[in-house]
């Protein structure tokens, strides 16, 4: 027990030395082969919504912007085909000078032109074309293309998030002249400016590309090539790591599958490891009875022991931080002293169990009662987390029955309303406020406030930290919002924060874990030692 | 004969026919949409105009009827249409597994074969001595043994003691053979070890009955060389309901295979069609259930012509 212990230990202290060892000189060569638990519905990223899309994809791509790939928080904005960038005093100008000479892989030159068509796309798309992310953009007044080498966006209010919404790993740079033939070519084609050229995609099976020798971030790639591989069972894929015919699965494992591959690897392992951008919440109907009394919804939030709960199930499960609205260790993530103060946020259960049951007295339900829990079809770490969250609630005296839903029913569920309490989720593409938050707006504003409550003082301070460009004010605004949600009204539980868990090949050098599983796929930073 | 070819041929129609509007009015019953799974997943933002877009230009906006019709129209033409969820055609996502499911499925067909009618007839002849119960027991035991549990054990075993896994990509038998079949054969054997079980009983069963007929007993009796016998006079008449074990299970396995291809990443229609069903990719589940119907109906088609060719004494009309 000691020895696996100091084992674990000892390769996960090395993955967190692997942004350090990042520094040291990079070796050319080698196919990088990876798994992917999901194959890309189609290969436009401006309109999916998986991983499965940006992990063999992103490679033959750009973005303007980008995530510093070495920055494990996931947050730092770094120039990528924009170059550099200006924002006007109103903070409502984004000027972006673009590089000169990026070619994109048939050969033709990027220009401005290109950045506009593709934000064009995604932000104003035309008829019978989806973008998924319209709704994101909904601040952008015009995108203009003033000479060949400056983008700019100008907005029709200050938004302390754009910058990172720049930076979105889903909004790769196309051709304009492609788009211009035919918005849709993308969904089945690939013609970027990235670091890859793309080889071959046996649908179902795996992907393949090569390295762009016109690159023009000089120097890289440092690999050969990649080799995508799709992969649904995570046995399988746990036992491709461990027969060393894959190098890493980007997405992450569970503790457990760590634990085998550590053991049965030993050194040839390293674990990088992040809290996840992912949370499971409960959406509790505001239209049902009595979740449409703020006390009952108060009670289930003070049932919950979290910290006992994320030492038991971080040994099982993919969750493990306790935190508030943002991943603790980022930028507006809540202090510990503030975290405290939140409604079953405490570290003294018994009374917080006590508070609950007088709340549910007081609510005219003292001997509690009893409702169904549906939870998502996804055994990890949905299950276990349904099972933690029903003996937490029997605690204080509620009888709950779980109902699993495929799905494809999920969700329809879910936005009919047809359920008292559920399991939703969140998985943001990088730790932001307003990508966060923006899921918590009134349901008229925001189609997946699953709880279904109107609450104009939470879209106002929505708004207000949205628009707030100065980061202790914006923090402030965050604060209030965090409040008002989960311990004033109570209109969500967030449960625990999701854990990222990534073993993989020693030989996998470049790569640093953030806390989404979207970021750091261009994978030009990523060399492999002999 | 002709005429009765020609009736099965012509008798495979309605039933396909039935089996299409069966599908294609089940998979409108079942709750779920494509749509919210694809685009309203793990997006926050994900807007009722976008979703609505998305809706209208798979169709399926349109009235049951004009779907059905539009999509009856286009199989008559032998055109599959597109795959809702990938956007490909459905011929080329059937295509590209339809080789590794129909290989897996032939070699899965030739172990059992290889193995079960050796042993059936060996523990039949040697009914109730140790021969009989070894291979009684090698049956029953694949039996209870679930093929993807055998695939699982296969996997652990290669990895630990060997340090070595199988291919995990699909390499066409004429590209590279040595590569094909270092993928293939363990999912092979491991299917092959129980659809061998179901053969093997049914063999032994059959060879029992048949070995006590009277004109075997007239053929010892003459003297006839007991090879002969066997192979002459009781394999062929118990060869009959083996010859149907035997199609139903290789139609089973195209398609059938779901764990067995997961365990082992295989890319092949059993796993397109548990991931077309989730995704509710109606366009692609309802091809998988025609073709699956049409092997179905192809294999019994054919063990029907196979009758006839060991036992004359069946007339085809």
């Amino acid at each position: 027990m000691l020895r696996r212990f100091l084992l674990l230990a000892t390769v996960v202290l090395i993955g967190a030395a692997v942004p350090a060892a990042a520094q040291e000189k990079p070796r050319y060569g080698g196919e990088l082969v990876f798994v992917v638990p999901s194959s890309p519905p189609s290969y436009d990223a401006h309109r999916e919504e998986t991983f499965g899309t940006i992990h063999p994809i992103a490679p033959h791509y750009n973005t303007l912007l980008r995530t510093d790939p070495t920055d494990k928080t996931g947050a730092k904005v770094v120039p990528d085909l924009a170059e550099s960038w200006t924002i006007s005093k109103d903070g409502r100008t984004y000027t972006l000078k673009l590089r000169h000479g990026v070619k994109f892989h048939d050969g033709s030159e990027f220009t401005s032109k290109d950045a506009k068509a593709s934000y064009d796309k995604i932000v104003n798309p035309p008829a019978r074309v989806a973008s998924n992310r319209k709704g994101e953009y909904v601040d952008v007044e015009a995108i203009q293309a003033p000479d060949p080498y400056t983008v700019v966006f100008r907005l029709k209010y200050p938004s302390a998030s754009f910058l990172n919404s720049l930076a979105s790993p889903w909004n790769w740079i196309y051709k304009a002249d492609i788009l211009a033939k035919d918005m849709r070519w993308y969904e089945q084609n690939v013609m970027g400016t990235g670091p890859f050229l793309f080889v071959e995609h046996v649908k179902g099976s795996h992907w393949v590309g090569k390295k762009n020798p016109n690159y023009w971030d000089k120097g890289k790639p440092y690999l050969d090539g990649y080799r995508a591989i799709f992969m649904t069972d995570s046995a399988a894929q746990v036992a491709a790591i461990r027969g060393e015919r894959a190098m890493i699965q980007f997405r992450g494992f569970s503790p457990v599958e760590r634990d085998t591959l550590v053991n049965a690897l030993g050194p040839k392992i390293t674990v990088q490891e992040s809290a996840w951008n992912c949370v499971i919440l409960v959406a509790l109907n505001h239209e049902k009875k009595p979740f449409d009394d703020r006390r009952v919804r108060k009670a289930l939030t003070l049932a919950l022991d979290r910290y006992q709960g994320s030492t038991a199930l971080s040994k099982i499960a993919i969750v493990k931080e306790v935190g508030g609205v943002q991943v603790p260790g980022t930028k507006f993530a809540t202090p510990a002293a503030d975290l405290e103060k939140l409604s079953g946020y405490g570290h003294d259960i018994t009374k917080a169990r006590a508070e609950a049951r007088r709340l549910l007295k007081e609510a005219g339900v003292p001997d509690g009662f009893s409702f169904v829990y549906k939870n998502r079809g996804i055994p990890m770490p949905y299950e276990p987390l349904g099972v933690w969250l029903i003996d937490q609630w029997r605690q204080i005296g509620l009888n709950v029955r779980q109902e699993v839903i495929e799905a494809a029913k999920y969700y329809s569920e879910l936005r009919g309303g047809n359920f008292e309490a559920a399991a939703d989720f969140q998985c943001g593409y990088t730790v932001d406020p307003d990508l966060d938050l923006y899921k918590f707006e009134s349901k008229d504003v925001s189609p997946s406030n699953y709880s279904r409550y109107v609450d104009r003082t939470l879209d106002e301070l929505y708004e207000k930290q949205g628009r707030a460009t100065d980061a202790e004010e914006r923090k402030k605004y965050i604060r209030e919002f965090e409040r008002r949600l989960l311990d004033e009204e109570v209109h969500y539980i967030y449960t625990l924060q999701w854990h990222r868990i990534v073993p993989h090949s020693s030989r996998v050098h470049g790569w640093t874990i953030t806390p989404s599983h979207y970021l750091n796929q261009q994978l030009d930073t990523v060399w492999l030692s002999e | 004969m002709i005429r009765y070819i020609v009736k099965r041929v012509l008798l495979m129609i309605p039933t396909l026919l039935s089996v299409a509007v069966l599908v294609f009015f089940l998979m409108r019953v079942v709750p779920g949409d494509i749509v919210e799974l694809r685009f309203a997943g793990e997006s926050s933002f994900a807007q009722k105009e976008s979703l609505d877009k998305e809706r209208a230009r798979l169709g399926l906006d349109q009235p049951i009827w004009k779907q059905f019709t539009s999509w009856m129209g286009g199989i008559l033409r032998f055109d599959f249409g597109t795959s809702m969820w990938t956007g490909a055609s459905i011929l080329e996502e059937v295509r590209l597994r339809f080789a590794l499911s129909l290989q897996l499925a032939i070699m899965a067909t030739f172990i059992a074969v290889l193995l079960a009618i050796p042993l059936g007839v060996l523990a039949a002849l040697k009914q109730d001595t140790w021969v009989d119960y070894v291979v009684r027991i090698f049956s029953i035991a694949g039996l209870a043994t679930p093929s993807f549990w055998l695939g699982i054990m296969f996997i652990l075993g290669l990895l630990i003691v060997f340090h070595w896994l199988p291919p995990m990509v699909y390499t066409p038998f004429w590209q590279n053979p040595i590569q094909n079949l270092a993928q293939l054969i363990w999912p092979a054997l491991a299917v092959g070890y129980r659809y061998s079980a179901v053969a093997t009983r049914m063999t032994r069963s059959a060879m029992l009955e048949v070995l006590r007929e009277d004109y075997i007993r007239t053929a010892r009796a003459k003297g006839l060389w007991q090879q002969l016998i066997l192979s002459r006079h009781a394999l062929k008449n118990a060869m009959l309901p083996v010859l149907t074990v035997i199609a139903l299970e290789f139609a089973f396995l195209m398609g059938g295979l779901v764990v067995t291809e997961q365990v082992f990443n295989l890319n092949g229609l059993g796993l397109l069609f548990v991931e077309s069903v989730a995704h509710r990719d109606y366009t692609l589940t309802q091809a998988l259930v025609l073709l699956v119907a049409f092997v179905f109906i192809f294999v019994n088609f054919m063990v029907d012509l196979a009758y006839a060719w060991i036992d004359p004494r069946i007339r085809l009309r």
